[in-house]
């Protein structure tokens, strides 16, 4: 039997008034794996994963989701799939165990099941001590895990999870990537944005670098590194002046290099033995191989 | 669990109940205050206008004053906990809280929500529209049968005005813009109602636009019912309060839609 993709977009377009957010996108993600899409702000990842739920409806294009078709097949979409936002947007006026029974009957888990689904959450979030409290009262990290259980709630095969790591402590962090880690052990689909690369690196099979609304690169980690910024990395420290000259002989040799901090970062190393200047080489990195991809420019 | 097999269809049970659970579960947190308030509005009201305006007025068309205004401010009640429950729970959610957001996400549509929470404002606007009769006893007014119709009307009247609620949140930029339609529409509606005095008595333009006033219908609607003065311009008034509500929970549909899907 021919796998179906969890989810497929193609040539999906999105306007808001003059500026195009989405431009293009073809994108499949294959079920089972954790997907991740990389880009710097303002890329329209997150444009994207709301055109997911049809809470943005796209301009052109076709968007399918575990196989239903949207606009029109929405509901059934988001039904079957699991949506963390980047935005903490938990009912504070409710407890955990509130919300997550709110969630469960959305879903329609059946009546039966509730109640275990709400302790299976709860536990997911690590948050049975605190289950009766007001979500106001929770500290930053337990929102976030009890944001990730609500999506949980109905075991869905797919999950959305848009910048899940944002604005985090590094503990929280390494929680909630095993939690996802975890998800993708069993099976679940993940599409995950984020505009950390590290989180990309560790997570996702598969990363797509998204830049002004489209792909410009889709691989492994291992494949975008190697494609893009080669096996070794040069770095290059010394005075502005100095660096700006290597930047100018980099241009001429037609190096490919990129500014690293108070360095300059001759990509693909390996390959200028002899006359590469003096530096420190490392491996080469996602990092490199995305500002190689999206630019060295901060919009 | 073959939640993809599933079919959907457009205000399922289970969408409104999931959204209905969340405001039953702030009520049962906050029902002191609500009713309170409900209990307090029309005992002032009796006490200010039935006992002070009561002294000077015994009848309005062969209707002791009390009782005039005890069943005139059923529709007061109602209004005020549709209303502005309406305006602020939406967009307090919508705008601050963002918990429309989450619930879209999830297999809710916005004529889901809308309805689930237009219909919880107005069951619990039908309820505490009692407590004016209730407190009305005390007062002197008699208890009549028809009066358990009263709440149906204040369910079908809420309806319309939680919906109206919804509908200013939708279109309002800043949550200040309540001010504008708390003095410029609501206030006048409250008073020219044929709650304190009866319309007949206002000059002939306000009286036409009193006609317009979908809290005149209720008021005189509720006023019938409870005093078991019935005539043919019931069926006007309930037609009328009918008209409203679905006209009101469509609006409100369409213009949040607008809003909240981009």
């Amino acid at each position: 039997m021919e796998e179906r993709a969890s989810i497929e977009l193609r040539g999906v377009v999105k306007r808001f008034g003059q500026i195009t957010a989405v431009n293009g996108l073809d994108l499949v993600v294959r079920p089972g794996i954790c997907f991740g899409l990389l880009g710097p702000n303002g890329a329209g990842k997150s444009t994207t994963m709301r055109m997911l739920t049809a809470q943005t409806l796209a301009d052109e294009g076709s968007i399918q989701v575990m196989g239903h078709t949207l606009p029109a097949d929405s509901k059934q979409a988001r039904m079957a799939m699991g949506v963390v936002p980047q935005q903490d947007n938990l009912d504070i006026e409710l407890t955990a165990r509130q919300i997550l029974a709110v969630f469960a009957r959305l879903y329609r888990v059946p009546r039966a099941e509730r109640a275990a689904a709400v302790e299976r959450a709860l536990d997911i979030a690590n948050l049975k001590p605190r289950a009766d409290t007001i979500v106001r009262e929770l500290s930053g990290g337990m929102r976030r895990r009890l944001l990730v259980a609500r999506g949980l709630i109905h075991r869905p095969r797919l999950v959305l999870l848009d910048e899940p790591t944002v604005g985090l402590d590094p503990q929280v962090r390494q929680e909630l990537w095993s939690l996802i880690d975890g998800l993708r052990a069993e099976g679940v689909t993940v599409l995950m944005s984020t505009h950390y690369i590290e989180e990309a690196e560790r997570l996702a099979d598969t990363v797509a670098v998204m830049s002004a609304g489209r792909i410009i690169a889709q691989g492994t980690p291992a494949q975008l590194v190697s494609a893009h910024a080669g096996e070794e990395v040069l770095e290059v420290y010394g005075p502005p002046a100095d660096l700006a000259e290597l930047e100018t002989l980099a241009t001429e040799r037609g190096w490919r290099y990129r500014r690293s901090g108070p360095a300059v970062a001759l990509l693909g190393a390996e390959q200028l033995n002899g006359d590469a200047p003096e530096g420190v080489r490392r491996p080469a990195n996602l990092e490199d191989a995305f500002v190689a991809l999206t630019g060295q420019e901060i919009e | 669990m073959s939640v993809q097999q599933r079919r959907v269809h457009r205000l399922e049970g289970a969408a409104l109940a999931g959204v209905m659970m969340r405001d039953i579960v702030l009520f049962r947190r906050y029902w002191k205050a609500t009713t309170f308030s409900s209990v307090v509005q029309p005992t002032i009201y009796l006490l200010a206008f039935g006992l002070g305006f009561g002294s000077l007025i015994t009848s309005v068309s062969h209707v002791k004053y009390v009782q005039y205004v005890a069943t005139g401010v059923v529709a007061t009640a109602v209004l005020f906990s549709s209303a502005f429950p309406g305006m602020f729970n939406t967009f307090i959610r919508w705008q601050f809280q963002r918990t429309y957001d989450a619930l879209l996400a999830a297999p809710v549509d916005v004529e889901e929500l809308v309805t689930a929470e237009i219909l919880w404002i107005s069951i619990r606007a039908g309820v505490y529209g009692m407590a004016p009769l209730l407190v009305g006893f005390a007062f002197g007014l008699q208890p009549t049968w028809g009066m358990l119709l009263v709440p149906f009307i204040g369910v079908i009247t809420g309806f319309g005005f939680a919906g109206f609620g919804v509908l200013i949140a939708a279109v309002a930029k800043t949550i200040d813009n309540f001010n504008y339609v708390t003095s410029a529409v609501l206030t006048p509606m409250f008073l020219v109602a044929g709650t304190f005095f009866p319309i007949s008595s206002l000059p002939p333009v306000l009286r036409t636009i009193a006609k317009f006033n979908p809290l005149y219908h209720c008021v005189a609607l509720v006023r019938d019912v409870s005093l078991s003065i019935y005539d043919s311009a019931d069926l006007v008034h309930l037609g009328v309060l009918l008209v409203f509500a679905v006209l009101m929970w469509r609006l409100a549909i369409w213009r949040l839609q607008a809003r909240l899907i981009d």
